[in-house]
C-alpha cells in the first residue's frame, strides 16, 4: 500500500505541485524589501556611519587634537597633525581619514573627549574613484556641518544609554 | 508567388524588380518581420523573468529604469553593448567569437517554420518539426565551442555537462514528438496545430487527452534543452562559476544571454503548438475565434513562459546523476511506452490519420 502511495505521488508530481502552489500563493504577498533609493528602513541613533567633525554652536572647531582617535584606531586609518593656533589653543593643521581603510568600528567616536570626530548616520557616499575616499580635515568639517541637526538627536537620544 | 512579388514593389514602391530579386527581398522582409519583434518579446522576456522570480520570493525585481522598470533589459543591453570583448589570450580567437554567433543564430532560425496563425508563416516546410528538431540539436554546438575554445577548465566542464545534457533529453524528446506525429500524421507544424481542432469535449489541443503526461514531459525536456533550472548545471554559479560563459564579456556574452531566452520562447512555442492548439483558441467555441490567432498564440507563449520562470523560483537544481537517471531511466521509458500504448489505441480504434 505504501509502495502503491509512493509510486502514485512520484508519477502525479505531487510535490512538484504543492511546491508550484506555494511559490504561486507567495507571488501575491506584501513585498518583503523596501523600494530602496526611494525609501529607506530605520537607523538606529548609535549608526556608524560616515564621519564628520563638529563644531560647537559658536563655530568653533570641537577637536583639540589630542590625537586618542589616531592611536585608538585598530585600522590606522587615521593621520593628525597638530600646531598652535594664533589664538595659542591647540588644533589640527591636518586631520585625514583614509574611508578605504576605516572599519566603522566607532572606537574613533567612544575615544574622543569632546564629542568632535562623530559617524554620522549617512552611508551613502559611495564614490566613483578611490581618491575620493581620502577624507580630509576640509571634508569632514563640511560633513559636521551638513549632518550636525541628526548628529546632535542620535547623541542626544543615546545619552541616556551611556 | 514570385509574380505577386514583383507586383507588390511595383505597387508599393514603383520600382520593376526581376523575379528573382523580389523574391529575395520578400523573403529578407519577414525574416526581418519575424526577427525584430522577436528580439523585442526576448528583451521583455528577460524583464518578465526577473520580475515574476523577484515576486515570488517576495521582491521587487527591477523597478528603477523606465516605468515599473520595462527598460531595464535595453539598459542591460546598452551596458553590454559598451564593455569591451575580452579574448583570452590562450583561446582560440576564431572559434571563441564563432560560438556566441552561432548559438544566436541558431536560436533564431527555428523561428522560420512556427506558425503564428493560420498561413502567416515564413517557410511552411512539410518537415517542420524534424527542422525545429534538427536546429536545436545544432544548439549544442555553439555551447561545446565556446566551452572548448575558452580554453578554461570551468568552460570546458560547463560545456561537457551541457552536450551530454542536451543529447539525454533529445532522446525522450523525440519519442514525445512521436506521439504526436502519430495523432497528426503529419510533420508540418501548421497541420499538426489544425489537427488539434475540437480533440476532446470542445477543446482544442492535445493537452486535454492521454497524451497529457508527454506534455508534462517534453516540458521538463525543454527545460533541460534550454538549460533553464533545476537543469542549469551547464551554468551552475555555485560549483563552475557561469560554466560556457565564464570567459564571455560584452556582446559576444549578450549574444549568449538572448540566444538563450530566443531558444526558452521557441520551446514555449513549440509546446503550444504541440499540445496547447497553437494559434487555435482554447475551446471550439465560435465567438473565440473573432480574436485573432496570433493573440491566442502569443498569450500560450507568455503562459508558457510564465510557467518557465514559476519553475525556475520553485525548484532547487538537480544533481548531475540525478539529471542523468531523470532522463535515461524515468522519461524514456515513459515516453516510448507511450509510444507503444498511443499506437495500439489508434490501431484498435482504427483512427491512424490518413
Amino acid at each position: 500500500m505504501t509502495l502503491l502511495k509512493h509510486a502514485a505521488r512520484t508519477f502525479l508530481l505531487s510535490e512538484f505541485v504543492k511546491a508550484m502552489w506555494l511559490t504561486f500563493r507567495y507571488m501575491f504577498r506584501p513585498k518583503a524589501t523596501i523600494n530602496y533609493p526611494y525609501e529607506k528602513g530605520p537607523l538606529s541613533p548609535r549608526f556608524r556611519g560616515e564621519h564628520a567633525l563638529r563644531r560647537y554652536d559658536n563655530g568653533e572647531e570641537r577637536c583639540i587634537a589630542c590625537k586618542l582617535c589616531e592611536a585608538i584606531c585598530p585600522a590606522q586609518a587615521i593621520v593628525i597633525e597638530a600646531a598652535v593656533a594664533d589664538d595659542g589653543t591647540r588644533r589640527t593643521t591636518r586631520y585625514d581619514i583614509d574611508m578605504t581603510k576605516c572599519i566603522y568600528c566607532g572606537y574613533c567616536e567612544e575615544a574622543c573627549p569632546v564629542e568632535a570626530i562623530v559617524e554620522g548616520p549617512n552611508f551613502e557616499f559611495a564614490t566613483e574613484t578611490r581618491e575620493e575616499l581620502f577624507y580630509n580635515k576640509e571634508k569632514l568639517l563640511k560633513n559636521g556641518d551638513m549632518w550636525e541637526q541628526e548628529i546632535a538627536t542620535n547623541l542626544k537620544l543615546d545619552a541616556p544609554y551611556r | 508567388m514570385a509574380d505577386l512579388l514583383v507586383e507588390f514593389f511595383q505597387w508599393g514602391f514603383g520600382v520593376t524588380l526581376v523575379p528573382w530579386l523580389a523574391i529575395i527581398l520578400g523573403i529578407v522582409a519577414g525574416v526581418l518581420a519575424i526577427v525584430l519583434p522577436l528580439l523585442l518579446i526576448v528583451a521583455m522576456s528577460v524583464y518578465m523573468d526577473r520580475k515574476v522570480w523577484a515576486a515570488m520570493q517576495m521582491r521587487r525585481g527591477p523597478n528603477v529604469v523606465g516605468p515599473w522598470g520595462l527598460m531595464q533589459s535595453f539598459a542591460d543591453g546598452l551596458k553590454l553593448f559598451l564593455k569591451e570583448t575580452i579574448i583570452p589570450a590562450s583561446a582560440n580567437k576564431f572559434i571563441f567569437l564563432l560560438a556566441p554567433a552561432l548559438t544566436f543564430i541558431l536560436a533564431l532560425v527555428g523561428w522560420a517554420v512556427i506558425p503564428f496563425d493560420a498561413g502567416v508563416v515564413l517557410a511552411d516546410l512539410n518537415v517542420g518539426i524534424l527542422y525545429i528538431f534538427a536546429i536545436s540539436s545544432l544548439g549544442v554546438y555553439g555551447i561545446i565551442l565556446s566551452g572548448w575554445a575558452s580554453n578554461s577548465r570551468y568552460a570546458f566542464l560547463g560545456a561537457l555537462r551541457s552536450s551530454a545534457q542536451m543529447v539525454s533529453y533529445e532522446v525522450s524528446m523525440g519519442f514525445v514528438l512521436v506521439t504526436v506525429l502519430m495523432c497528426v500524421g503529419s510533420l508540418n507544424l501548421s497541420d499538426i496545430v489544425m489537427a488539434q481542432k475540437d480533440t476532446f469535449l470542445g477543446v482544442n489541443g492535445y493537452w486535454f487527452t492521454p497524451l497529457f503526461p508527454m506534455m508534462i514531459i517534453f516540458f521538463i525536456s525543454a527545460l533541460a534543452e534550454t538549460n533553464r533550472p533545476p537543469f542549469d548545471l551547464p551554468e551552475a554559479e555555485a560549483e563552475i562559476v557561469a560554466g560556457y560563459q565564464v570567459e564571455y564579456s560584452s556582446m559576444a556574452f549578450a549574444l549568449f544571454f538572448l540566444g538563450e531566452y530566443a531558444n526558452i520562447i521557441l520551446m514555449c512555442a513549440m509546446t503550444s503548438i504541440l499540445f496547447l492548439g497553437g494559434w487555435l483558441p482554447p475551446f471550439d467555441w465560435e465567438p473565440l475565434y473573432l480574436i485573432p490567432g496570433w493573440i491566442w498564440f502569443f498569450g500560450k507563449i507568455f503562459f508558457m513562459f510564465f510557467v518557465f520562470a514559476w519553475v525556475k523560483a520553485t525548484v532547487p537544481r538537480y544533481r548531475y546523476d540525478q539529471l542523468m537517471r531523470l532522463g535515461w531511466k524515468v522519461f524514456l521509458p515513459i515516453s516510448l511506452l507511450w509510444v507503444v500504448l498511443t499506437g495500439l489505441f489508434l490501431l484498435l480504434t482504427d483512427k491512424i490519420p490518413a
